[in-house]
Order: C-alpha cells, then sequence, then structure tokens
C-alpha cells in the first residue's frame, strides 16, 4: 500500500461513527436504487410480454396504412410468399396469420359491434397465449371451420355458452355484406378487460371466404427468440422479405410501433422515475458533504504542517479524494450486495400490493410482480450515486489549493 | 435564554449548517414537488374519469353497469326526478342519459361507438361535452337529427361536419334500430379514446330509435362539493325505490379509486425514503456539533446543569435546524409549483403513453394540504427522533472525562 493509501485509509477510520454513518447513507441509496429500478424493469418486461403474447408478436408484417387506419381493404395480398421467406430465417421462431374485421356479433338475445380476428389455431398456438386463455370449452381444431372463441365478458354479455349459434355481419374487403353462422367452440378470459370483453376468434380459412379476403390476410405475426435483439431481428427479416414488401407496399412493424401507448407509457414511468431518483441523490449528496467538508476543516492545522513539509496540494487533494471515494466505494459496495439480496429475494418470491390487484390486470400483470435483476438495473444507480458523489468531495477537496502553510498553521 | 444559546450554537459553524440545511430544503422542496406532480398526475385522471360522463353519483337500472343495454332501463323517470329534485344539496346538477353500445356507419366505415342520448342544457354543466365542441354547434334541445361525433372519429370515417351517419343498435323489441343523423358539431377532448368511442344525441330521438318509450338508461349527478359524494350517495339509496341502484364514482371508476389509494401509500412511502436520506446527514451533523462541543458540556455539567437540560438544549438546536430548512423547502415547493402550474407539464410528446394511463396531454400539479402537511410533519418529527440520539449522547458525557478533552 502506498503511503497515500494508508493515509487515506487511517482518515478515515479517525472518526469511525461519522464515516458509517456516512457510508450508511450510500448504502441506503444504492439498494433502493437497486431494488426500485429491478422493480420497474421488471414490470415491464411482464407487461411487454403480456402484451406481446395476447396481442401483438415481436414483429408483425403489415400493408403501409394498416397499422394507421385499420381498413379491412390494406391487406397482405399473398400471405403465403411471406411465410415462405420467414421459416428460413433463423431467429424468427414461430409465425402466424390474422385477419381482423369490425362485425355485428349477435345471439339469439343480443347483438354487439365487435372485432372479429381469423387465426391459424395451430400457427396461432406458437405465437400467442390464446390457447392456455381458454376457460371452457376448447380450443379451435384445424378441421374446424365453424367454430369460434369468445372472450368471457363478450359471452357473458351476448349470454351465451359453449356450444351455442353466432351470427356474423359485416362488410367484406370487397365492400359486400359477409354473413356467416359460428358455434362458440370456447370461451377464454385473458384478464385483460377490452380484449375479453371486445372480441371473438375465428377461422382464419372461413374468415377468409366470409369477408372475401381473396386470400389476403391482414398481420402477419412474428415471435423472436429474446427481445434483446429485436433490433436486429427486425433489419433481418425486413432484408429477406424487402422485393416482397416492394412490390406490396408492405412494412415490418415491432411491437413499439404496434403499441406506441405501452412504450411510450413505459418511457414516461421511467422518466418520472429518474426525476424522483436524481432528487434522493442530491439529498444524499448534501447530506455527507458535511463529512467530506469537517474532514478537510478539522485538519486545517495538520494540512499547513504537511505542506510546510512539502506536501504539494496535488498530493493532498489526492489523498482527500482517495478518502473521500474510498468511503463511496465501500459504501456503493455494500450497497450492490444489499440490493441484490433484497431484490433477489422479492425476485423469488414476488411483492403483491393490496388494493393494486385491478390496476396491474389492466396492464396486464398478474396478482404479483417480480423485480428483475439486470446488469443494467444494477449498475445504472450506484453509477449515478458514483458520480454525484465524486463532484460532492471535489468540492471540499479543491479548497486545499487556497490554503497557506503559515495562516494554516496559525489556524487554532 | 435557552432558545438564544441554541440559535447562537447552530451557526457557530455557519458552513456546516448551511450545508446540512441544503440537504433538508432540498429534501423538503422535492418532496412538496414530486408529492404534487403525483397529486396532479391522479386529480386529472379523476376528473377525466368524472367529467367523461360519470359524474359524481349515478342512478342505474339494476344490471344495467354489468350490461348496459336497453333492457336494464328506468322505467320511473318521474319518481326519480323527485326524488333528485327532493334529495340533492343545492348546486347539483343532474341529468338523464340514454347510454348503449351501437355502431356507427357511412358509406365507407364502420365502428362500435357508444350511443348517449343527452338533456343538452343540462348536460352542458356536467359532463366534458359542454365545452368541448370545437366546430360546429352544441346540440339545441329540440333537434332531433343532430349528432355530435369526437375529432378522432370524424377523421377515421373520412367525413365532415353536416355530413350524415347511421347509427344502429338492439331497441327494446330485439330488433335493431337504425337512424340517420347529420354530424351538427365536433368535440375535442384530452382522450383520443374519448373522441372515438362517444356520440351524442338528444335525448328524445335516442329514445325513439331505440323504442324506449320515455325511459332512461341512467340519471347522472354532479354535486357542487366532491367530499359530499357519500353522505349524499346514501341518502339516494335510502330514499331511491327499491329495484334501482346508487353507484359512485368510486365505483363507477374502481381503477381511478384503487390509483388514488396505492399513490396515497406511494407518497408516504416516498417521503420516508427522502427523510431517511437526510437523516444520515443530520445526526452526522448534530453529531459533529455535540463532539467538538464536549468539554463545553464537561463544563456545564461540572457546574451543575443536569443533563436533562443537555439533552433538551440540543434538541433546540435541532428545532431550529428542522424548522428552518421546512420554512425555505415549503416555500421553494410552493413557488416552484406555482411556476410550473402557469404551464403545465406537456406531455404531447409522448401522447400515447399519456393516453395509456387515461391522463391528459397538459397535466398540471397540484398542491394538496395533506400531501404538504405529510411530507412537513414526517420531516418534523422523525427529524427531531433522530436528533435524539447525538442529544442524548451529549447529556450522558460525564464532566471529568468530557473536561480531561482537548
Amino acid at each position: 500500500m502506498s503511503i497515500d493509501r494508508k493515509m487515506a485509509w487511517r482518515n478515515i477510520w479517525r472518526n469511525p461513527r461519522r464515516s458509517i454513518l456516512t457510508i450508511c447513507a450510500i448504502v441506503f441509496a444504492c439498494t433502493l436504487l437497486i431494488f426500485m429500478l429491478s422493480l420497474q424493469f421488471g414490470s415491464y418486461d411482464t407487461m411487454i410480454d403480456f402484451t406481446v403474447r395476447i396481442h401483438t408478436g415481436y414483429l408483425q408484417i403489415q400493408a403501409k396504412d394498416y397499422q394507421k387506419d385499420r381498413e379491412i381493404r390494406h391487406v397482405v395480398p399473398k400471405p403465403g410468399k411471406v411465410g415462405d421467406v420467414l421459416a428460413d430465417i433463423p431467429e424468427v421462431e414461430s409465425f402466424t396469420y390474422r385477419a381482423n374485421a369490425f362485425a355485428l356479433v349477435s345471439s339469439a338475445e343480443r347483438t354487439y359491434g365487435v372485432l372479429v380476428i381469423g387465426i391459424v389455431p395451430e400457427r396461432e398456438a406458437h405465437v400467442s397465449t390464446l390457447e392456455s386463455m381458454i376457460r371452457q370449452g376448447e380450443y379451435l381444431t384445424p378441421e374446424d371451420g365453424t367454430g369460434a372463441l369468445v372472450g368471457k365478458m363478450l359471452a357473458d354479455n351476448l349470454k351465451v355458452g359453449v356450444g351455442d349459434e353466432l351470427v356474423v355481419l359485416g362488410q367484406g374487403r370487397d365492400g359486400s355484406v359477409a354473413a356467416t353462422v359460428l358455434n362458440v367452440r370456447g370461451i377464454f378470459a385473458s384478464g385483460q378487460e377490452d380484449f375479453d370483453r371486445s372480441s371473438i376468434h375465428m377461422p382464419l380459412s372461413t374468415f377468409q371466404d366470409v369477408f372475401s379476403m381473396r386470400g389476403a390476410v391482414h398481420e402477419v405475426v412474428i415471435m423472436g427468440r429474446s427481445l434483446d435483439n429485436l433490433a436486429a431481428v427486425k433489419h433481418d427479416v425486413y432484408e429477406q422479405v424487402r422485393d416482397l414488401a416492394n412490390h406490396h407496399s408492405l412494412v415490418v412493424l415491432d411491437w413499439k410501433e404496434l403499441m406506441p401507448g405501452l412504450y411510450q407509457g413505459i418511457q414516461m414511468d421511467l422518466v418520472s422515475g429518474f426525476i424522483f431518483y436524481l432528487f434522493l441523490i442530491v439529498v444524499v449528496a448534501f447530506s455527507i458533504l458535511n463529512t467530506f467538508l469537517m474532514a478537510i476543516l478539522e485538519r486545517t492545522k495538520e494540512f499547513g504542517v504537511m505542506m510546510a513539509m512539502g506536501t504539494t496540494p496535488g498530493r493532498l487533494i489526492r489523498v482527500l479524494l482517495m478518502e473521500s471515494m474510498s468511503m463511496t466505494l465501500i459504501g456503493i459496495g455494500a450497497g450492490i450486495v444489499c440490493g441484490i439480496l433484497l431484490t433477489g429475494y422479492f425476485q423469488v418470491h414476488g411483492i403483491t400490493f393490496p388494493d393494486a390487484g385491478e390496476i396491474l390486470q389492466k396492464f396486464g400483470i398478474p396478482d404479483r410482480i417480480y423485480p428483475q435483476l439486470s446488469w443494467l438495473s444494477i449498475t445504472i444507480g450506484p453509477a449515478a450515486v458514483f458520480v454525484i458523489t465524486f463532484f460532492t468531495a471535489l468540492y471540499p477537496a479543491l479548497k486545499v489549493r487556497r490554503l497557506r502553510p503559515v495562516e494554516a498553521l496559525g489556524h487554532a | 435564554m435557552h432558545f438564544q444559546l441554541a440559535w447562537r450554537n447552530v451557526w457557530r459553524n455557519p458552513r456546516r449548517t448551511t450545508v446540512i440545511l441544503i440537504a433538508v430544503i432540498i429534501g423538503v422542496w422535492s418532496m412538496i414537488f414530486l408529492n404534487s406532480l403525483s397529486r396532479g398526475f391522479l386529480v386529472d385522471l379523476e376528473e377525466n374519469g368524472i367529467a367523461t360522463l360519470t359524474g359524481h353519483i349515478q342512478i342505474l337500472a339494476p344490471r344495467y353497469h354489468q350490461d348496459p343495454v336497453v333492457d336494464n332501463r328506468i322505467e320511473q323517470t318521474a319518481e326519480v326526478r323527485r326524488l333528485l329534485q327532493a334529495e340533492l344539496p343545492p348546486g347539483s346538477v343532474w341529468a338523464a342519459r340514454v347510454c348503449v353500445n351501437a355502431i356507427a356507419s357511412n358509406a365507407r366505415h364502420s365502428s362500435g361507438v357508444t350511443l348517449v342520448g343527452i338533456e343538452p342544457d343540462k348536460e352542458a354543466r356536467l359532463s366534458f361535452i359542454g365545452g368541448a365542441v370545437s366546430r360546429g354547434e352544441y346540440l339545441a334541445p329540440d333537434d332531433d337529427i343532430g349528432i355530435l361525433v369526437g375529432q378522432a372519429l370524424l377523421d377515421k370515417f373520412e367525413t365532415k361536419l353536416g355530413n350524415k351517419l347511421v347509427l344502429m343498435s338492439q331497441d327494446t323489441g330485439r330488433q335493431i334500430g337504425s337512424r340517420a343523423f347529420r354530424i351538427r358539431g365536433v368535440f375535442r377532448t384530452q382522450l383520443e379514446f374519448t373522441e372515438k368511442q362517444y356520440v351524442f344525441v338528444v335525448l328524445p330521438a335516442a329514445q325513439k330509435m331505440l323504442k324506449m318509450d320515455g325511459a332512461v338508461s341512467q340519471y347522472a349527478v354532479l354535486l357542487p362539493d366532491s367530499e359530499m359524494v357519500d353522505t349524499v350517495a346514501g341518502r339516494l339509496q335510502q330514499a331511491a325505490p327499491d329495484d334501482l341502484e346508487v353507484w359512485t364514482w368510486k365505483e363507477l371508476l374502481p381503477l381511478v379509486k384503487a390509483y388514488l389509494g396505492m399513490m396515497d401509500g406511494f407518497i408516504f412511502i416516498w417521503n420516508l425514503v427522502v427523510f431517511v436520506a437526510m437523516g444520515f446527514g443530520l445526526v452526522n451533523t448534530v453529531l459533529m456539533a455535540v463532539y467538538e462541543r464536549m468539554r463545553e458540556f464537561g463544563l456545564l455539567k461540572a457546574l451543575g446543569m443536569r443533563p436533562g437540560r443537555i439533552l433538551q438544549d440540543v434538541l433546540i438546536e435541532g428545532f431550529y435546524l428542522l424548522s428552518l430548512g421546512l420554512v425555505i423547502g415549503n416555500v421553494l415547493g410552493f413557488v416552484s409549483v406555482w411556476a410550473l402550474a402557469q404551464t403545465g407539464i406537456d406531455l404531447s410528446a409522448v401522447a400515447a403513453g399519456s393516453e395509456y394511463f387515461g391522463i391528459s396531454r397538459v397535466v398540471y400539479p397540484v398542491l394538496a394540504a395533506k400531501d404538504v402537511i405529510m411530507a412537513d410533519v414526517t420531516v418534523f418529527v422523525l427529524g427531531l427522533l433522530v436528533s435524539a440520539y447525538p442529544a442524548l449522547k451529549a447529556a450522558r458525557f460525564t464532566p471529568v472525562e468530557a473536561l480531561g478533552r482537548t
């Protein structure tokens, strides 16, 4: 250990109580930040995963204006060709086709306007969680041409159960009347009210006949293996389908573009979180500034002696910064350990919030939130604490430059 | 004398005192400022909810809330009108509505909407629609074919003011009732969802289209003061005909109520967190001030001062520090909230995100007395509590030992 480092280290422990309190403040800030950020990231992951798995998939290929207008005439004309290309892209885990139309759905007693979604049952099962959401009856089988899956709340409102008939009446792609009779095969509950209240699923082939789609679909829904390299996968998919896309004016959209509300909502939450954390760190910084300041003001005489013996101000500043930054680093180290332990515990056991069930459900989070430790959530908070503490420590340390040995020695 | 002594002691080391004061001030200021932001979001959420056709209280037919169809309607309208006239406090506004799902269509488009039949003059004071018409005109009470639609719906349907719009919905005879209306006015709101979802016609037109024969879907009530909701709702429930239900906005908007409850908890916890952050510094500073004066305390004790007095003196110093920090922090908090309230926080850059949470594009901070009090009390009480630790240390110095220290 060099002599400077030894001096800094011993200086810290001259007043152990004060140093420990200072370190505690840093530990507290780091632990809290790691926990909060992990909690935020964890709930975002759950929300994204939920949405992606019931609504959007990671990526979709659509006609250029479909996302904006949701018009039945904006179609992907030859989905099979797109599928052939997708099947050869290794990052694409699975994909399916969907077509959507707004239509009147009537039971014996009631009529509602709902979103009718045409799906390919066996493909859909690999892409979305629809199959696992069936609460009554069964999922659609590939042979089943007239089956329908109805959301739980819609089924209640229509007063239908499994086996009942539904009449669908809408407008086809060419403007013709689209009408058919379906049998309720299964009833699903996603937990998200809007979805369960306003949609039914039917086989895509029947949908295409009824709505005069002439083999076209609205969405090619793609699942990748992981969200981490989404941008790369999107680029790959785009490169592969570019010729087809240019020809039929198709676009490749990721979930952020498909669900801008969710994406911007997360950004808003994150930004407001950062504002809160920034205030907290500044309070901590002022809270510990006194320790750094006192460590210097108390020792003016000592510095005078050292300078009189030839210690340069630069070296003094170095020793002082070493002293304060060692405290910070001990605090940060301990804070990271505490943060990981605390977060790790809840990552396994989950956190429940009383009365928050409905809020969480709206955003697709089951009754418990699981914080998610990641390199990002572990490092952001402590890094911010480190930077701000460093500047805090700089102010008192630089004061030493103005010290004159004679005056300092005269100091009581 | 104690107070004077303590005040002078506080300023013995002005730099140190200033630093810890800044910590307390920033802490208190950030609590008040951030609390008012959170409160602003909540108030916005609540007001949007209440203004978007909820009102404070609704009188509904049984099962209408779960299943808002014409089958669940209120037929004893004369009775309900009498009840409302008798029971509501002065200054209340109430109106009848028909409110059911319908399909709107024109030549090119069709979409699910909520058809709202209103009493135009009363409704204007009750919900958002009164002030929201941006082009064209508001409905006149006898305007039998006029309809108000949102700007977003107008765009989606690629239509314009004066054009026709056909509405379809199931009538009381289980047939599909349909009628053509003329777009009389276009409204804009903070939430695009509202613009796409609701269309307004006059009450008699809706009743005729749905063959309701004078019946309505709901009565909505707006009270002069939202604090009165529960008592008034209780009175109405008592006096209402047996087969009608009285709902408050808290029951109609459970999500908003849950947010309110969660936010109260969150604000309290965050105040605690900020306090802990400044608490470490506070203890440290008072501790330093005490240890520096060890000799002095020893001397005072040797001269016969009782430990209780020393404890008291140190606590008074803490009291001064905290009070000063609280006053300045509060002033800064008020000023910054006031400044921000002039412009509001513009969220249009993340409009889709604010829509997702159900809040407006511009949100204003709201200073609620209870949030300010909660922040101040937390800092003051806990602050004194943690200053007790160094104060006790000072009270326990023994004269001989203390005097021996340099």
